[in-house]
């Protein structure tokens, strides 16, 4: 049965051959450093699954300690000159689109059918990773194509994949490790003392300040944590529930959906959101760390404003 | 309430541009700490539950295949077909995307996109050549802006477009946080209700990106 197993095989290969390519390019003076940080994430990939919980922490403060002192750092070399790459897009043309689409196309075609696969009465994929599985058979397809088609060195796809995460540098492992934080501030209890605050601070009276409470508060608190499904339960069983359903007669189905929606306003202003609003800055290459996020706040803060409106105006018995 | 101290750490953090891994190193051992769980255990949690997130980074797997195509000129072709266009302008070819982004993800079809599959490669290579098509020398700094905006787009249009789709993780979870409070909630019903938000993002961020064609040109008329 293929599991996630597998494709934290791959991820170790990536990142352990990341680390192999630095270690041994004399061009970069932050050779030892980036093949430190990829190395030690290799090795969690490969062995997370039996290390001790004490050792993967262990790995975590090793990389934070390469990533804050010395930084991973992209020696920035492209690996075929511009007139080179001019050349190369004039001879393949629109035909170079075609193994990059055929990712989320194979992705597609793989979620629809690779989860009815089964091989003496055992399902082929696990049945719950569908989708990851799915998306990991499509890259390696797609990579298969590429090859095929372009017929660069065998080595290409890891010096090219090498370019790539050295310029995304450490932001490249941010997520999982912010999904890690919000673990630990679930085993701690912070979302049960968040919702213990809020329902003592009840907005009385005002029907308009008691939805502001809910959405305004959603935005914030996914601000906070980092994602709206983490703020969602805690406002709203603490506000939501209580005030705008049950003793403001509100539809539960209309305020619960703008809710989630006035949540994901705050995942577009927050870093917490690291996976949608930092990781494109390193790989766009955009000098202002929050560049993406002021993007964003112009649109966030207005949508904000409809959810409010749209719950205050359709929710309620007239 | 000394849990939230990990809260704290996180906003001080991000307020003072510290190194965001650190930060949120800092954050869950204070957090572990604060919530009385010593720092031998704080550490064994925090190790555990990065290691179970690790499905989070499999996106990365994408970087060969998007490497491979940048070497053989990708983002040289995007540019290309672009600057070919008629009435290509960078406002317009984002706010296709949008479209397109939000409509797919509507469907279900949320890995139709993405910022490394989709934004660098394809998406921010096009809407920066329809600009440098109008304006002969784009500085640096408007550059960022396009791919920022780029970036941008990718999000807003996955977020107000998925959860038109009943099988989303968001409506699952909005459904079965309603059941334990003892509500039934129909997962048809929520999807309808995320329409008008949907609507509002569409026409809030068009403006925007229309407007910031807007900036564009009028930049390009001061230019000499």
């Amino acid at each position: 049965m293929i599991t996630l197993e597998f494709l934290y095989r791959l991820m170790g290969i990536l990142t352990g051959a990341t680390a192999v390519i630095n270690l041994r390019d004399a061009a970069n003076p932050n050779r030892i450093w980036n093949a430190a940080f990829w190395g030690l994430w290799s090795v969690s990939f490969l062995f997370g699954t039996y290390l001790p919980d004490l050792a993967s922490g262990a790995l975590i403060l090793g990389m934070v300690a390469v990533a804050t002192i010395r930084g991973v750092r992209s020696p920035g070399a492209e690996s075929t000159t511009i007139t080179e790459r001019v050349a190369s897009a004039r001879r393949w043309g629109n035909r170079l689109f075609l193994p990059a689409l055929a990712v989320p196309i194979i992705t597609l075609l793989a979620n629809a059918t690779i989860g009815h696969i089964r091989i003496g009465g055992v399902a082929l994929v696990e049945p719950k990773q569908v989708t990851l599985v799915s998306l990991g058979i499509a890259t390696l397809l797609s990579l298969a194509i590429g090859m095929l088609m372009l017929r660069p060195p065998l080595r290409a796809p890891f010096t090219e994949a090498r370019r790539l995460l050295d310029a995304v540098g450490w932001a490249a492992m941010l997520p999982q490790l912010l999904a890690a934080l919000g673990a630990v501030f679930a085993a701690a209890g912070v979302g049960k003392v968040v919702s213990t605050l809020a329902a003592s601070w009840i907005p009385s009276g005002a029907p308009l300040l008691s939805v502001i409470a809910y959405t305004v508060g959603m935005a914030l608190l996914t601000m906070l944590m980092g994602n709206a499904f983490a703020a969602f339960p805690v406002m709203t069983l603490g506000i939501g529930l209580p005030i705008l359903m049950t003793s403001m007669h509100g539809d539960p189905t209309i305020i619960a959906a703008i809710g989630m929606l006035s949540g994901f306003c705050g995942t577009l202003m927050t870093p917490m959101a690291a996976n949608f609003n930092l990781v494109p800055v390193a790989l766009l290459d955009l000098p202002d760390r929050y560049a993406v996020i002021r993007a964003q706040v112009p649109t966030a803060l207005l949508l904000l404003m409809v959810n409010t409106a749209l719950i205050y105006f359709l929710a309620f018995p007239r | 309430m000394l849990v939230l101290s990990g809260l704290l750490v996180v906003v001080l953090g991000f307020a003072f541009r510290l190194n965001p891994l650190l930060v949120v190193t800092c954050a869950g051992i204070v957090t572990g700490l604060a919530g009385g769980l010593g720092l031998v255990k704080t550490l064994s949690t925090l190790g555990h539950a990065f290691t179970e997130s690790r499905y989070v980074a499999i996106v990365w797997l994408v970087l060969p295949v998007i490497g491979l195509l940048e070497r053989a000129g990708l983002k040289e072709r995007a540019r290309d077909v672009v600057m070919r266009m008629q009435g290509a302008t960078t406002g317009r070819v984002l706010l296709a995307y949008l479209a397109l982004r939000q409509a797919t993800a509507a469907l279900g079809l949320v890995s139709l996109g993405g910022h490394p599959q989709m934004v660098r490669p394809l998406i921010a290579p096009m809407a920066e050549g329809a600009a440098e098509r109008d304006i002969a020398d784009l500085d640096d700094a408007t550059r960022h802006s396009i791919r920022a905006h780029a970036a941008a787009v990718d999000n807003i249009g996955v977020f107000f477009g998925e959860d038109i789709f009943i099988a989303i993780g968001s409506i699952l979870l909005i459904k079965g946080v309603m059941e334990q409070a003892g509500i039934r909630v129909l997962p048809t019903e929520l999807a309808v209700w995320a329409i008008p938000t949907a609507i509002a993002a569409f026409v809030i961020h068009g403006a925007r990106l229309l407007l910031f064609d807007r900036r564009l040109r009028a930049r390009r008329s001061l230019a000499p």
